[in-house]
C-alpha cells in the first residue's frame, strides 16, 4: 500500500538508544517508521558519532560507546526506517501532529503513534561564577570530546556527581588534556550504597573502576564529598575554589577551602528527564526524585496517559543507555500492537524477554541515578546573590523575594521575576527554582512546574513565515467597533 | 463562621481593583481565586493600552483606565511596568483604508485623540514600518503594561488595604444566607453580605450558581513572544480591523497578538496554537515590521477572553439577587479594568459612579432565568 510520507505509522522523536530501539522494533512489526533527531546522525548523547566530515587522527579512539553507536547506525541503515536528522522539532499537538524546522524549511508529520525518546537535560546547581566563560556542563564536555575530540580546556577541573565525572576525566586525559582535580560530591559511602545495584551490571561497574584507576595513576587528585564553592577570574585563567560538603551536600561549617588554577571547569549535578514534549501535551506526570525528577506517568511498555503516545528511555526515568534501548524496543512493539499490527510469535517472546531484562538493568541504572539525585543541602547552599536563571539574570534572592511577596508556585514566580522566560525556557533553571520554591510551599508537587509551551526550541520567524504576499494572510473577521 | 462585607470571586484585574477600592472604602473584603492572582487573562494578555483597538462606546472608560495604568505608582502604589508611547493603526488596502477612516472617526467622536496621517508621517513616527502602508491612524497616548506583573502590583496593594486574599481556593457554589450569601470555598463556607462575580470567561458558570443563564463566548487568543532582538520598533501597532497587536518591550522581546484563535475552552484553558493561525499572525506582524524576519520565536501561549451577545461589558447589580454584582466581559478589558473596578466599588459604597454602568439585565431581557422557569 502506498503511504503518504507525511503520515507515518510511527514517529520516533529522538535517536539515542531508546529511539533507535523503538524505531527498529516498529519497523520489525511492519510499521512505516520515521525517526527524527536534532543531530546530524543517530546516537543521542551517549553513542554520539564524530561530527560529519571529521576524521580521527591516527591512533585516536572514541571508545566502546562510539562503536555501539556505529552498530546502531548500521542497523538503522539496513532496516526500513526512514530517517529525518538535522530537524528541530518545535511543536507536537494533541492530534500528535509534529512540526519541525530543517535546513530546507518547515516540515509537518502526522503519525498514528509517537514515541518520545528525548533523553535528559543536565542539571547544574548554581554557584558563584558558574556563568563565566570556561565553565561548561559535564554533558557538554562529552559532546565536545565525542563529536570533535575538542578539549574543554588545557587544564580542567572536573566536578559534580555520578558516573559521568570519572568518564569525562578519563576521556580528557585520553584525548591529551590535563585534569587539575576531580571534585566528587559523593563520598566512598555513597558509592558503596550504590554497589548492590551496580553489581547487576558488572561490566559497567568494572569499566568505571578502570577509568577511576587510570585517572588516579595519572596523578589527578580526587576530592570526595567536595563541591565547587566559587569560581573567579576570567576566560583562560580561572580560580576554582572547592569546599567539603555533608552527606546532604550542604557546606560543612569551618570546612577548609582549596583552590585550583585551571582554564576550564566541567561541572554537572546529575540528569533530569527531558519532559518538554509530554508537558506540552498535558500528559500526566509524577514526581519521582530517584528517577531524576518529574516523569511522565507510563506503564511498563512506555504507554503514557494519552492514547498512542509512548515515552521510552531516560526521558521516562533515568536508568542509562542499555535499559533505554530495551525500553525503546518495548515501546515500539507496544505501539505496533496498539495500532492493530499482528504480533509474530517471535516478537511476543521478545517482549517477555525484554521486560525481564529491562527489570534487571533498570535496577542497576536507578542505583546510579540515586547518586545523581538532588539532595536538600545542595540547593540550600546557593548564596543569595548567585544567578539562578542565566537567561534572564535572576538571582536566588529575586526568586525568594517573589515567594515572600506571595508567588507560591512556579508560574507565578516566573511571571514576577522573568525566571525561566529566556531562550532555554527554564530547561537550565527549572529544577533549581522548583527546589527553592518547594522549600517554602511544602514540596515539589505544591511548587508545580513551568507550563509547557511551544515552541520546544526557538525557531526563526523568517523561516516559519517563508515567502508570502499580503493577500496570502488569512486575516480574520473584524473585531467589533 | 466568619463574616465579610464582600466576597469577590475571581482575582483578575477586574476583581482585584474592585476588592481594592471596596477595602479602601472601609469594607471587609475577601478575594477568592481558584488559581493564583491574575494568572489567567489579566496576566497573560498582550498588555496593550490602546484607543485604536477599543470599541468606540468604551473609549471614555478606556481613557480613564489608561490614565490609571499610567499613574499606577500613585493610586496603586506599585508599578505595572507601564510605558506610554505612540499607537498606530494601519491600512494596507483601499478597503482597509475605508474601514480605518470610519473607525478612527467613531473613536474620535467618543473622545479618543486619534488623527489620520499619511504613510510618510507614519514612517516618521515608526521608521521600521513597511513601505506598503497606505494610511494610518495615530494616537499619541497609547502604550502598554507588562501584563505578567499585574498580580504582583495588585497583591502588594491589596495586602496593604487589608483585603484577605485566598488563592488556589476554588469556589464551588453560593447559597442565600441570613443577610447575604454563603460562599462554598475550599472546605469552608464563608458568609458575605455582598458578592462580586469577577471570573472572566467563568462568569457563565458563576451566574449558574444564582440560576441565571447568560451565555459567554470564550475567545482563545493566541500570543507569541520573540527572543530579545535589536530595536526594530518603538510604537504600539495594530491594523484597521483590530486583528494585530505588536510591540517591542524595553528588554528587546517583541510581543505579537491581536486575537487570532487557538484551541482551548473554559474547562481545559488554552490548549494549543493552530499552526495556520500562528503563521498567519506572524506573517501579518512581519508584513508590518519587515525586520521581524530576523526574530526567533520563543514562546506561544493562549489567553481566554470573554464576550457576551452584544460584546459589551457586564458591570453592575445582578437583577433579582440583592447584594450580588457582576464585573467583566469588557472588550479591551485590561485597559479599562482598573476603572471598571473603581466604578463598581463606587456603586457598592453608595456613591455616584463617574460613568454609567453596564447592567446585565439587558442580557436576560426577553428570556427567562432558570430560576423563573423553575418557579
Amino acid at each position: 500500500m502506498e503511504r503518504l510520507s507525511a503520515e507515518p505509522d510511527l514517529l520516533v522523536l529522538g535517536a539515542g538508544p531508546a529511539g533507535v530501539g523503538a524505531a527498529l522494533a516498529g519497523a520489525a512489526c511492519g510499521l512505516d517508521t520515521l525517526i527524527v533527531d536534532e543531530a546530524a546522525e543517530s546516537g543521542g548523547q551517549i553513542y554520539r558519532s564524530l561530527h560529519p566530515g571529521l576524521r580521527l587522527r591516527s591512533g585516536a579512539d572514541l571508545g566502546p560507546d562510539a562503536r555501539v553507536g556505529d552498530v546502531q547506525r548500521r542497523w538503522l541503515a539496513e532496516n526500513p526506517v526512514r530517517r529525518a536528522f538535522g530537524r528541530r522539532v518545535w511543536s507536537v499537538d494533541a492530534a500528535l501532529r509534529v512540526d519541525a524546522m530543517g535546513r530546507d524549511g518547515p516540515e509537518t508529520w502526522r503519525p498514528h503513534a509517537l514515541v518520545v525518546a528525548t533523553g535528559t537535560t543536565e542539571r547544574i546547581v548554581p554557584f558563584p561564577g558558574w556563568t563565566l566563560p570556561g565553565v561548561i556542563g559535564l554533558a557538554a564536555a562529552t559532546i565536545l570530546l565525542k563529536s570533535q575530540q575538542v578539549l574543554p580546556g588545557e587544564r580542567t577541573v572536573v566536578a559534580g556527581c555520578g558516573p559521568l565525572l570519572v568518564a569525562v576525566a578519563f576521556n580528557i586525559l585520553k584525548a591529551g588534556g590535563n585534569v587539575a582535580a576531580v571534585i566528587d560530591l559523593s563520598g566512598p559511602a555513597d558509592w558503596l550504597a550504590a554497589l548492590p545495584g551496580l553489581a547487576l551490571r558488572p561490566g559497567l561497574a568494572l569499566r568505571g573502576l578502570g577509568w577511576a584507576r587510570a585517572v588516579r595513576s595519572a596523578g589527578v587528585p580526587t576530592l570526595f564529598r567536595h563541591g565547587i564553592h566559587a569560581v573567579r577570574g576570567a576566560a583562560g585563567a580561572l580560580e576554582v575554589e572547592v569546599a567539603p560538603v555533608s552527606a546532604a551536600r550542604g557546606w560543612m561549617t569551618g570546612g577548609t577551602l582549596r583552590r585550583f588554577a585551571a582554564d576550564g571547569l566541567v561541572v554537572g549535578h546529575g540528569l533530569t528527564p527531558a519532559i518538554e514534549v509530554t508537558r506540552l501535551l498535558r500528559a500526566r506526570h509524577v514526581f519521582r526524585p530517584a528517577w531524576g525528577g518529574w516523569v511522565p506517568e507510563c506503564d511498563a511498555e512506555g504507554r503514557a496517559s494519552i492514547p498512542h503516545l509512548y515515552v521510552a528511555g531516560d526521558g521516562a526515568g533515568i536508568a542509562g543507555a542499555v535499559p533505554a534501548y530495551l525500553h525503546g524496543r518495548l515501546a515500539g512493539l507496544a505501539a505496533a500492537r496498539d495500532l492493530g499490527q499482528p504480533e509474530a510469535a517471535s516478537l511476543r517472546w521478545e517482549r517477555a524477554a525484554l521486560r525481564r531484562a529491562l527489570f534487571r538493568s533498570v535496577r542497576a541504572g536507578r542505583a546510579v541515578a540515586a547518586m545523581m539525585a538532588l539532595r536538600p543541602g545542595h540547593v540550600a547552599g546557593i548564596p543569595a546573590e548567585t544567578v539562578v536563571c542565566r537567561c534572564e539574570d535572576v538571582t536566588r534572592a529575586d526568586i525568594e523575594a517573589a515567594v515572600a511577596a506571595g508567588a507560591r508556585e512556579m508560574n507565578q514566580v516566573k511571571a514576577w521575576t522573568r525566571c525561566g522566560m529566556g531562550p532555554c525556557q527554564g530547561r537550565m533553571c527549572g529544577e533549581v527554582v522548583a527546589e527553592l520554591v518547594a522549600a517554602h510551599v511544602g514540596g515539589r508537587e505544591a511548587a508545580g512546574s513551568f507550563t509547557g509551551r511551544a515552541p520546544l526550541r526557538p525557531i526563526s520567524l523568517g523561516a516559519l513565515t517563508g515567502e508570502f504576499s499580503y493577500s496570502d494572510i488569512p486575516i480574520p473577521q473584524s473585531a467589533p467597533l | 463562621m466568619s463574616g465579610y462585607d464582600v466576597a469577590v470571586i475571581g482575582a483578575g484585574v477586574m476583581g482585584c481593583s474592585t476588592a481594592l477600592f471596596l477595602a479602601r472604602g472601609g469594607m471587609r473584603v475577601v478575594l477568592l481565586d481558584r488559581g493564583m492572582l491574575s494568572r489567567e487573562a489579566s496576566g497573560v494578555n498582550a498588555g496593550t493600552l490602546t484607543m485604536n483597538m477599543t470599541r468606540a462606546a468604551l473609549i471614555p472608560y478606556a481613557l480613564r483606565g489608561w490614565e490609571m495604568w499610567t499613574q499606577a505608582a500613585g493610586w496603586l502604589g506599585h508599578s505595572a511596568g507601564v510605558l506610554v508611547t505612540d499607537g498606530l493603526s494601519l491600512a494596507f488596502t483601499d478597503a482597509e483604508a475605508a474601514l480605518l477612516e470610519a473607525r478612527a472617526q467613531a473613536r474620535q467622536q467618543a473622545g479618543a485623540p486619534i488623527a489620520l496621517i499619511t504613510p510618510a508621517q507614519a514612517r516618521a513616527i515608526e521608521p521600521g514600518l513597511a513601505e506598503t502602508v497606505c494610511l494610518a491612524a495615530h494616537c499619541p497616548i497609547d502604550g502598554y503594561a507588562t501584563a505578567y506583573v499585574t498580580g504582583r502590583a495588585f497583591r502588594a496593594a491589596l495586602v496593604e488595604a487589608g483585603v484577605e486574599i485566598r488563592e488556589q481556593c476554588p469556589v464551588r457554589g453560593l447559597a442565600p444566607a441570613a443577610g447575604g450569601y454563603a460562599v462554598r470555598a475550599g472546605g469552608d463556607a464563608l458568609l458575605a453580605r455582598r458578592i462580586v462575580l469577577a471570573g472572566g470567561v467563568w462568569i457563565e458558570e458563576m451566574l449558574g450558581w444564582l440560576d441565571l443563564a447568560i451565555p459567554i463566548k470564550v475567545l482563545v487568543n493566541q500570543l507569541i513572544v520573540t527572543e530579545r532582538m535589536r530595536p526594530v520598533m518603538r510604537t504600539v501597532l495594530s491594523i484597521a480591523n483590530g486583528l494585530l497587536s505588536l510591540k517591542q518591550f524595553a528588554n528587546g522581546t517583541v510581543l505579537v497578538g491581536g486575537g487570532w484563535q487557538g484551541v482551548g475552552d473554559r474547562t481545559r484553558g488554552g490548549v494549543a496554537a493552530i499552526p495556520e493561525n500562528l503563521i498567519g499572525n506572524l506573517r501579518l506582524a512581519r508584513w508590518v515590521i519587515p525586520a521581524l524576519a530576523e526574530a526567533r520565536i520563543l514562546r506561544i501561549w493562549l489567553g481566554l477572553e470573554s464576550e457576551v451577545a452584544d460584546a459589551m461589558p457586564m458591570l453592575g447589580p445582578i437583577p433579582g439577587h440583592p447584594g450580588a454584582f457582576v464585573i467583566g466581559t469588557a472588550h479591551s478589558g485590561y485597559t479599562s479594568g482598573p476603572f471598571m473596578g473603581r466604578l463598581l466599588a463606587q456603586v457598592m459604597l453608595g456613591q455616584e459612579p463617574e460613568l454609567p454602568l453596564f447592567p446585565p439585565d439587558r442580557l436576560l431581557a426577553g428570556s427567562f432565568s432558570r430560576g423563573e422557569v423553575a418557579a
